[in-house]
């Protein structure tokens, strides 16, 4: 079962968020849909004008192409085609570091409990698992680690201007 | 030595912890294969042919004796007896248990080593010049900048899963011995005309099945943006970055589909808004890094007694003078001396070496050179800070260990990956036709006289025994099951890298010690003064070689 998560490891409960397939190609009715990218774009009234939507860029696609918009959008979703495409990582910090996008930003498609800690520190505040072990503690993932050693999303400053 | 902190232990005892339970979740069926490969790969953990394989970073190739000794400890209780120095200054233990892995991880993190990111497809252990610190045609100590490098890639969070597997390697000197131009960033300490340091970045290089010298993308990076520009870089790759193929993947491909002028503008495109950032270097911590790596005491000149230097006796025997000759390198401080210990013995697999010996190396690094040893990619180890008053009492020592075999720079110092006996990618066997050419070429005065020569073979095109910049490179492949080894000559790992050409149809295995007598033959017949092996082989091509090769076959 899908489990949703905050960069605490705490479920989310009830989230209206919902991702639209890349081949919808139909109205937007509902508020807190996550459009793809180029449905977006493609749609010259853009729902959002009316409804409160989101948008959700895919790990081939660029950010840059909405760039005056993204601080519309109250969540953003990036696509994980396999976790071991790492591309989602840059687009994060991408979106929270260059254009300082301060709303929610999901990773969903194949992420995998191991890399929830890096995926945090790249910006992310929430988490799409798929199908997680009954037994997985999340709390437990995101605090691997007391010392991170480079600047990133979660902590501009490297250790090595905090070393005490 | 770099010393950790508690910042750097904590790290790693967390990395540890978190292993420990990623291997248990595995065990238990938590995790699955594929999910649990890239952990355990960033962890230094293969599947092997025969058994799991850990590879254990050494970090710019440093060891201290307690370092050596722990290893010397762990291939005792978790393996076999024995370890192997690979090509890219690491260790690698063949035979480790899975369930054991956590606790060799813990008893290394004992002694601030580790095997973090030692594979898979992120930024891998740092490698350097096996002279740092103590030649005397250094701009600048390396040592410092592999440390500030190291401790940015590690656990990096957005690059742990790039195209590919991703090295870099910084020189300090004029003479590269870090073969910088052959790794996906290549890092060359430079001064400008102010005097001020900084590096001259290369990228692009690599071997593998697409051989390419790495191309300059900045002639002069001031010290202090070097994590910015590597974020860069490495950012521009992750996204770019061909995924589709895994023979694409890696960013010589990138470069070379852009051009690296392109490139290279992306990526100053991508650094302008990181520049001057928080990731930007303080001089504090360039100082900081640089304490570490402070000259040790060296006696000053005068307290030197001539007459106590037994070195320059002419009563010493000839196989001292010798290894003196071969195995023995100036150090930029008088009187003192840099030493090989050769892994290359004959009837050995190069790079191989016993726990026994860990150990002896350890208590020869703290009787002769302040306790601290060098690994190198030609897989050696190097003493460097010997006295030469002391060379005689090390020689001896080094003899009885088996440490002394006096190849350095020879046909028998050759590189040779693990091959078809350990390896599960290789199309061929390489240690065998190692052994071979070790006992073909066993006279001293014969592989004197061809004076230096590097040969290099590896199992497969993955070239992990760096066949394409060998002076004679040896690569296995396979046709129709059986095994062949295909001839490349004219690659130069140095300052001036060059890739090796094909000779011609491949051998069998038991033909390439012959072929590679008539290479050298050749040579001799038409070295004139001076010239080494490559020189020659440069100056006449390849076709004089192919004519006494192939001539009767054909
Ligand atoms: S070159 Fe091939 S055979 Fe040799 S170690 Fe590398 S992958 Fe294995």
């Amino acid at each position: 079962m899908q489990k949703l998560l905050d960069n605490t490891g705490q479920i989310i409960e009830n989230d209206p968020w919902v991702i639209v397939p890349k081949d919808f190609d139909g109205p937007v009715t509902k508020a807190h849909s996550l459009l793809p990218l180029q449905y977006w774009l493609d749609t010259p009234s853009n729902p959002d004008q009316e409804l409160p939507t989101g948008i959700w860029f895919d790990s081939n696609e660029e950010p840059e192409t909405v760039a005056e918009h993204i601080n519309r959008w109250a969540c953003i979703g990036i696509h994980f085609p396999t976790f071991m495409d790492g591309r989602g990582f840059t687009l994060a910090r991408f979106i929270r570091e260059r254009y300082g996008y301060a709303g929610q930003l999901r990773a969903f498609g194949h992420i995998i409990p191991d890399q929830l800690f890096f995926l945090s520190r790249c910006g992310f505040d929430s988490f799409l698992l798929e199908s997680p072990s009954d037994e997985m503690d999340p709390e437990l993932y995101f605090d691997n680690f007391s010392v991170i050693y480079q600047s990133c999303a979660d902590q501009p400053q490297p250790l090595f201007r905090r070393r005490a | 030595m770099y010393i950790y902190d508690h910042y750097d232990k904590t790290l790693l005892e967390e990395r540890v912890a978190q292993f420990r339970r990623q291997t248990e979740s595995y065990l238990a069926g938590h995790l699955s294969d594929d999910e649990f490969l890239p952990l355990r790969l960033q962890n230094g953990l293969y599947i092997q042919r025969l058994a799991p394989m850990l590879r254990i970073n050494i970090p710019y190739g440093m060891l201290s004796s307690a370092q050596l000794r722990k290893l010397a400890h762990i291939t005792r209780t978790y393996d076999k007896g024995y370890a192997h120095f690979t090509t890219r200054q690491n260790i690698q233990l063949n035979w480790p248990q899975l369930e054991e892995v956590p606790d060799i991880l813990a008893e290394l993190a004992e002694v601030e080593m580790h095997a973090i990111q030692s594979s898979g497809s992120c930024i891998r252990n740092i490698t350097s010049d096996e002279f740092a610190g103590m030649s005397s045609d250094e701009t600048e100590d390396p040592r410092p900048w592999c440390e500030i490098v190291r401790q940015w890639s590690t656990l990096h969070p957005e690059f742990a899963f790039l195209p590919r597997k991703f090295k870099i390697a910084i020189t300090g000197s004029e003479t590269d011995r870090a073969a910088t131009q052959v790794h996906d960033i290549g890092l060359q300490i430079i001064k400008n005309d102010a005097g001020e340091t900084g590096f001259r970045v290369l990228v692009g290089g690599g071997l593998g099945r697409t051989p390419v010298i790495g191309t300059v993308i900045k002639e002069f990076l001031p010290a202090i943006h070097l994590l910015t520009y590597l974020d860069a870089i490495l950012r521009v790759y992750n996204r770019y970055g061909r995924r589709d193929n895994k023979y694409k993947a890696r960013i010589k491909i990138l470069v070379k589909a852009w051009t690296p002028e392109v490139f290279a503008k992306k990526v100053d495109a991508e650094w302008l808004h990181a520049k001057d950032g928080p990731a930007t270097l303080t001089l504090e911590e360039i100082a900081r890094a640089k304490s570490f790596f402070t000259a040790p005491d060296y006696l000053s000149q005068e307290s030197f007694n001539p007459n106590s230097d037994n070195s320059i006796s002419s009563e010493l025997p000839v196989p001292f003078m010798r290894w003196r000759d071969r195995n023995v390198r100036p150090h930029k401080i008088p009187g003192y001396c840099g030493v090989f210990l050769s892994l290359k013995p004959t009837g050995v697999a190069p790079g191989d070496v016993t726990e026994r010996q860990l150990e002896a190396i350890a208590n020869l690094a703290d009787r002769f050179s302040f306790g601290e040893v060098r690994v190198t990619h030609q897989q050696n180890v190097v003493l460097a800070d010997v006295k030469t008053s002391d060379l005689a009492d090390l020689w001896r020592e080094a003899k009885d260990m088996g440490f002394a075999t006096p190849n350095i720079g020879t046909l028998t110092d050759m590189i040779c990956c693990p091959g078809g006996d350990f390896c599960s990618l290789a199309n061929a066997k390489s240690i065998p036709v190692a052994e071979a050419l070790q006992r073909r070429f066993d006279d001293m005065d014969y592989l004197y006289d061809i004076g230096d020569v590097s040969l290099n073979i590896s199992g497969c095109m993955n070239a992990c025994g760096h066949h394409h910049v060998g002076n004679i490179g040896v690569l296995g492949v396979d046709k129709k099951g059986q095994e062949f080894y295909q001839i490349q000559l004219g690659g130069s790992a140095g300052t001036n890298a060059t890739l090796g050409n094909v000779l011609g149809p491949s051998f069998f295995a038991n033909e390439v010690s012959d072929v590679i007598e008539k290479i050298l033959q050749t040579y001799v017949d038409h070295r004139i003064d001076g010239e080494q092996f490559i020189d020659t082989q440069r100056r006449i091509g390849m076709a004089p070689f192919k004519e006494c090769i192939y001539a009767k076959a054909a």
